[in-house]
């Protein structure tokens, strides 16, 4: 395996958000919850959020059972999700995902990405 | 000679580099490479003599109907099927289940049950539970054993006079079991109930003799064994097939039509309506021929030394656990696998940098990944131009996967 080949796929983000996420978990007195599946592979990702009296993002955890790329994407939205006002959060976009993530991500992978994204915009909407 | 080094060098796709490394192509589960010569009798077809079928009167018309017919005789044979109105060409192996699903549901009432198996492909459910829908008809399932196995104790407590159909897999597209279809179909028979074999991942691979199997229906799909997309075949024994009512309209599906009723035409032209896949056709006779002249027994024999020799590669493997039946004899060309601590489609994708193209996800069978209790799994699957050596590059490229992520 070339080291260039290596970068382009999963991105050093992707591999230390696999590792090592930060928002993995539950999310115990979570007030909306979302979920959904990757058809395409049968991932599920649930997504849990709890707010402040301002009406702020102030928790949120995700469980699942995900790729390296769609578990990095779910931690990655819960960081950007997390502290802003609802209203911001549900503003949170897979382009804004991939920013951060890095890598090269072939179409056949693109769900990975966004059924983190759709399924906090879903609970959100709770 | 191996048989792998009689083929390779007729299917020109297996030159590809892919991501710097010759292309190891073990997804033939899903669809197979084409050899040459189906590639060529399909463009020649084109070239020199397309016309639509059936009711062309001139030169082109009959040369197309004369090759489109020469096929469902190639299937005949290589089935070994009693008649050539047995013989119906559809577009798959998921339109010949649905077809005859479709048809048997009509004759479904409240009570009746139908029998599948946890193994199946969703294209052996799905249009099972469409057939149920709306009728009070409920759909059960044949247990898998831990070791891939059809728990056969289970089948005899499950069948029973409500039974009005068992349709099950001829082999597993996950598991690569091969399944006692004729004890099956016999006990099966025994009941009155009808018998639908899903036979896409046996008839690439096994000598096939629909006589010896004793089912009803049979159904199997071009682009497995080395033929196109877009053509498969629906073998039904004849009086089941008479028995049959069509569900799909349109032309050269009937003798007489008045403006508020028809003539059903004969077997098997009846379930055939519209024009039908002709190039495709051409290619399936192509690719029979090619089958034939390997032999399917040893075309059988090569891929079950493939399999045994990833189930054992593999099984080295710490972190690695294989899935399905431990005897070679039991399995078809797949074996399905996991990495500890990776998903299977990083699996996949860490594979495919080293130019080796494996299957990943629920392979279309999330009942048996939940019996299992897992998400997926990655596939390895074979055909006729896989190598020892092919199985020897995925074993090492798994061997060094867990460090890479």
């Amino acid at each position: 395996m070339t080291p260039a080949a290596r970068v382009g796929l999963y991105s050093d983000t992707i591999r230390q958000r696999w590792r090592k996420p930060r928002f993995r978990g539950e999310l115990p007195g979570a007030t909306a919850v979302a979920e959904d599946v990757n058809p395409l592979c049968g991932d599920r990702v649930r997504m849990m959020l709890r707010f402040d009296d301002d009406g702020a993002v102030a928790g949120v955890r995700f469980t699942g059972d995900s790729c390296a790329i769609c578990t990095a994407s779910a931690d990655v939205t819960a960081e950007l999700a997390e502290g802003r006002p609802a209203r911001e959060a549900a503003r949170v976009t897979t382009e804004d995902v991939l920013a951060i993530l890095q890598a090269d991500i072939r179409p056949t992978r693109m769900r990975c990405v966004t059924l983190p994204v759709t399924v906090l915009q879903k609970a959100l909407q709770t | 000679m191996r048989l792998d080094e009689r083929t390779r060098g007729d299917f020109p796709i297996l030159e590809r580099v892919v991501n710097g490394h010759r292309l190891v192509y073990l997804d033939s589960a899903a669809s197979s490479q084409k050899p040459r010569t189906v590639l060529e009798a399909m463009t020649q077809y084109y070239e020199t003599s397309h016309a639509n079928v059936h009711r062309s009167i001139h030169t082109l018309g009959e040369e197309a109907t004369a090759l489109y017919e020469a096929a469902r005789d190639r299937v005949q044979r290589f089935i070994g099927a009693t008649a050539r109105e047995e013989v119906v060409l559809t577009r798959g192996t998921t339109d010949g289940i649905n077809l005859v699903a479709e048809a048997l549901g009509r004759t479904l009432r409240a009570g009746d049950e139908i029998l599948i198996t946890e193994l199946e492909h969703h294209s052996n459910i799905i249009p099972w539970q469409m057939a149920a829908r709306d009728r009070g008809v409920t759909v059960r399932a044949i247990p898998v054993a831990d070791d891939g196995l059809l728990d056969v104790g289970a089948f005899e407590r499950l069948l029973g006079p409500r039974t009005r159909v068992v349709a099950f897999a001829h082999v597993s597209n996950v598991l690569g079991t091969i399944t006692p279809v004729a004890q099956l179909c016999a006990r099966a028979r025994s009941v009155g109930a009808v018998t639908v074999v899903d036979g896409a991942q046996a008839a690439p691979h096994l000598p096939l003799d629909m006589l010896a199997l004793g089912c009803d229906f049979y159904v199997f799909s071009g682009h497995k064994m080395l033929g196109p997309t877009g053509i498969g075949v629906l073998w039904g024994r004849r009086a089941a097939l008479e028995a049959l009512e069509p569900t799909r309209g349109g032309g050269e599906m009937i003798k007489e039509v008045w403006i508020d009723r028809a003539r059903w035409n004969d077997l098997p032209w009846r379930f055939e309506p519209g024009t039908p896949p002709i190039a495709e056709a051409v290619g399936l006779t192509a690719a029979i021929e090619y089958l034939e002249k390997l032999g399917m027994e040893r075309v059988a024999e090569h891929e079950r030394a493939l399999a045994r020799q990833t189930v054992e590669l593999l099984q080295a493997v710490a972190g690695v656990t294989v899935y399905g039946p431990r005897a070679a004899m039991d399995r078809g060309a797949v074996v399905a696998f996991s990495v500890d601590g990776l998903h299977a489609h990083d699996v996949a994708a860490l594979l495919d940098q080293e130019g080796i193209a494996v299957r990943a996800g629920h392979h279309c069978a999330q009942p048996l990944m939940r019996r299992y209790g897992i998400t997926g799994t990655a596939r390895a699957s074979f055909s006729v131009y896989n190598s020892s050596e092919d199985v020897s590059l995925l074993a090492h490229a798994v061997a060094g996967l867990r460090t890479q992520l």
